[in-house]
């Protein structure tokens, strides 16, 4: 430990106790990198439990001109939480107590380490529920959703992170400590909850969050649809939107994906389809079976094989548990795996997807496709063996070729995971200077000390040129 | 391979290249739409942005217009799509965003925030600046678009949108109740709109005729042409829970479980903490340094 190091350390000390600041080898090193492929360093991990510690942690963050990195469970796919340049990580996992819920109002204010899935279970008794659901939910943090402002397949319909955030008490880069938002209709001023909300950490750590609590549907039918071509279930996708309807999910698995989860869990998916739809509608009874009635009647016009109804709550699950054990079933393929996360219009679905493939095929690659194909969150996964020589270069390639083919088809980089530093150098692929100037401006108003989580989102003008470029003190 | 730039400006989009010549980067402006939110500031040079549908994309759920589109236009020709959008129907879409105030469907609806996707803007320094992105999905970098919203041309002169639209609904029907409206809202599922003048309560909702009917029975509800007439005077900003704060007291129509108040009194005093305060003079300094966009417009003034 450098002397410098030392002496934050003592101050850290001082302000939340020596048991909540952590300097052994072992516990940095799980520190090191969230659930991405990017791996960095940690020179200190503290655990504040009070809006107090932590700006008394910020603050000698910021005396010490020490960069820190906020961190919930650490189930980022895009290195947002990965420390780079020896950053103190500020953990708010212990942070993790629902304050109260207000099933009238139906809203609730929680700590930031408080588990998605959590949330959840506790106001599904006022028939309530967290609408955001990340495939993480069952070990992600609401702080983790804000700073991502994560999605999920119950997205389509109710919207994400930042359409169920309604106000936060923040601890801002110089250690004021702020009510951005409110539970007040519409608060005065600057919409800084909506600023905040996806800032991936860079403009200060929420320490409370006032979250809307959304009315669980009464009635809920889940459809699986197959096809013998991936254009017909995403023409079935197109066609649903189009006639007036926004399903609750609407989910797409291409053959090698329905295959291996077929294998694993059994749930009686077709194994020979190229393409299957998982669709759920959700909602008032008649609404709902007219639904149902039109789906099957678009699905069959497009070409469905079957279209499978779940009689009843266990055969939905089922089917649901087919949707989310993918990567389950990924794991008795190949021992690695590398998700990607872009957006295309849902039109152009067929045509990247067909790319995708190709690009996948030219590297040598596995590549498997499971994804919210109601909002064209495409969700490539390469499968590989990193032991195989030379594989993280062709993993690396083809993402890089994934990327730029869901910009050029009007898509955007990330639906849900963020930008972080996967995606970081990607940036000018979808804004012109003028538009990551903005942004970099809207960061130094929320941190003039430039030190949450530095490096992130925004490429330095050096690297706007080099998609390769490995962010300084990272490795992959 | 290299990042290149992405396609030309204007090939996707409305071509604002010359609504950023006329708001220049020197001197006062002002952006007038068709004044029903307060019009432009008085005494400085006006501008206006474009007007227009670019396109529809119906089986995309988006559309791209000229910020100065009215709305109404807007819902006109979506409706030909059976879809529309969440924005107040009256004046400009960019006045409405650039307001940031919801209508009365905002219970059901959400907060047209929400709506915006992408946002192309002229800056204080004259340049075409894009926010945010087509797609329905995006969370690629920070949210320049909610910034926008609400800022009332002080952050930037919005001059081209991408909505993300929504289905009309099969059926639609005001409904009125003597009961008190927490009970008339706890007893239904995602009505789009609870009304309450203190006496009355009025429900709007929409979907499947059949659940509509199912509801209104359930509820005791009443069929009614239309929601009550709305102050116009002051509109109140409370947090659903205060409502009930307004038992006993008239001159009010209250949003339910919003915490919109249309009232005719003034509304109460808020304060704005310091360090609030201070974050909005700094995103104010780096947006617009010399103050020359929208000149006295104060976004922590409005009541």
């Amino acid at each position: 430990m450098t002397p410098l190091v030392h002496d934050l350390v003592d101050d850290l000390g001082d302000a939340i106790g020596t048991d909540r600041v952590r300097v052994g080898s072992a516990e940095l090193s799980l520190y090191r990198r969230d659930a991405s492929n990017f791996v960095g360093n940690a020179a200190i991990v503290c655990f504040p439990l009070t809006t107090a510690e932590v700006q008394a942690v910020i603050r000698a963050c910021v005396q010490h001109g020490r960069p820190w990195v906020a961190r919930g469970s650490g189930t980022g796919l895009a290195g947002g939480a990965t420390p780079l340049d020896g950053a103190v990580v500020i953990s708010l996992a212990k942070m993790n107590r629902i304050l109260s819920v207000d099933p009238d109002s139906r809203l609730a204010w929680v700590e930031p380490g408080v588990l998605n899935l959590d949330l959840t279970k506790a106001v599904q008794h006022h028939g309530l529920h967290f609408a955001p659901d990340p495939s993480s939910q069952q070990s992600c943090t609401i702080g983790g959703n804000v700073a991502n402002n994560a999605g999920g397949p119950h997205c389509l319909a109710d919207g994400v992170t930042s359409a169920h955030v309604l106000a936060m008490e923040v601890v801002l880069p110089e250690g004021d400590i702020i009510t951005i938002g409110g539970e007040d209709a519409d608060p005065l001023g600057f919409d800084l909850r909506g600023c905040f909300v996806g800032s991936e950490g860079m403009f200060g750590i929420a320490t409370k969050v006032c979250v809307r609590l959304t009315q669980t549907p009464p009635t809920i039918r889940t459809m699986l649809l197959d096809y013998d071509s991936v254009e017909d279930g995403a023409a079935t996708v197109s066609a649903i939107i189009a006639d007036g309807m926004v399903p609750a999910a609407l989910e797409m698995m291409d053959a090698l994906c329905t295959r291996a989860v077929e294998e694993y869990i059994h749930a009686g998916l077709p194994m020979d389809a190229a393409a299957i739809l998982l669709v759920e509608v959700a909602g008032l009874a008649h609404s709902v079976e007219n639904e149902v009635q039109r789906i099957i009647a678009i699905g069959t016009a497009n070409r469905a094989r079957s279209v499978r109804v779940a009689k009843d709550e266990v055969e939905r699950a089922l089917l649901w548990k087919g949707r989310k054990s993918a990567f389950g079933a990924i794991a008795r393929i190949k021992p690695n795996y590398y998700l990607h996360d872009t957006v295309v219009p849902r039109r152009k679905l067929p045509e990247v997807l067909n790319k995708v493939y190709e690009i996948a095929n030219r590297h040598d690659l596995l590549v498997m496709n499971v994804f919210h194909a109601g909002d064209g969150n495409l969700h490539p996964l390469l499968v590989f063996d990193k032991r195989e020589p030379g594989i993280m270069d062709r993993v690396l390639a083809a993402g890089d070729e994934i990327v730029r083919v869901s910009v050029a088809a009007g898509g955007v980089l990330s639906g849900e995971h963020g930008i972080g530093l996967e995606k970081r150098d990607y940036m000018p692929l979808m804004f012109d200077p003028a538009d990551l100037a903005a942004q970099a401006a809207m960061r130094a108003a929320f941190d003039p000390t430039g030190l949450a989580n530095p490096t992130k989102v925004l490429p330095s003008p050096a690297a706007c040129g080099d998609a390769h470029h490995a962010p300084e003190g990272a490795w992959i | 391979m290299p990042i290149t730039r992405r396609r030309a400006r204007g090939s996707d989009r409305v071509d604002l290249t010359g609504f950023a010549v006329a708001v220049g980067a020197d001197g006062p402006v002002t952006i007038a739409g068709l004044s029903s939110r307060g019009g432009a500031v008085s005494g400085v040079r006006v501008v206006s942005a474009p007007t227009g549908i670019e396109w529809i994309q119906a089986d995309e759920m988006i559309v791209s217009c000229g910020a100065a589109t009215p709305v109404a236009d807007l819902d006109a020709a979506l409706a030909k799509h059976g879809q529309c959008v969440v924005l107040p129907r009256s004046g400009t879409v960019g006045g409405a965003l650039a307001v940031g105030r919801s209508d009365i469907r905002r219970l059901g609806y959400g907060h047209l925030r929400n709506s915006l996707l992408q946002a192309n803007y002229v800056s204080a320094a004259g340049e075409i600046v894009k926010a945010g992105g087509p797609t329905v999905k995006n969370v690629s970098g920070f949210d320049l678009c909610r910034l926008l919203v609400g800022s009332r041309g002080t952050i930037g002169f919005i001059g081209a949108v991408i909505l993300r639209t929504r289905p009309l609904p099969a059926a639609s029907q005001w409904f009125t109740s003597a009961r008190d409206p927490w009970s008339v809202l706890a007893n239904l599922y995602r009505p789009v709109s609870v009304l309450w003048d203190g006496e009355a309560t009025w429900v709007l909702l929409e979907g499947h005729a059949t659940d509509i009917a199912e509801q209104a029975a359930k509820a005791a509800l009443q069929p009614t042409d239309g929601p009550p007439k709305l102050p116009t005077e002051a509109t109140w900003s409370m947090a659903a829970a205060d409502l009930r704060s307004l038992v006993g007291s008239t001159g009010f129509v209250a949003e339910i479980g919003v915490g919109v108040v249309h009232h005719t009194k003034p509304a109460p005093e808020r304060t704005v903490p310091p360090a609030s305060l201070a974050l909005h003079a700094r995103l104010k300094h780096q947006f617009d340094p010399s103050g020359r966009l929208n000149p006295g417009i104060d976004v922590l003034g409005v009541r």
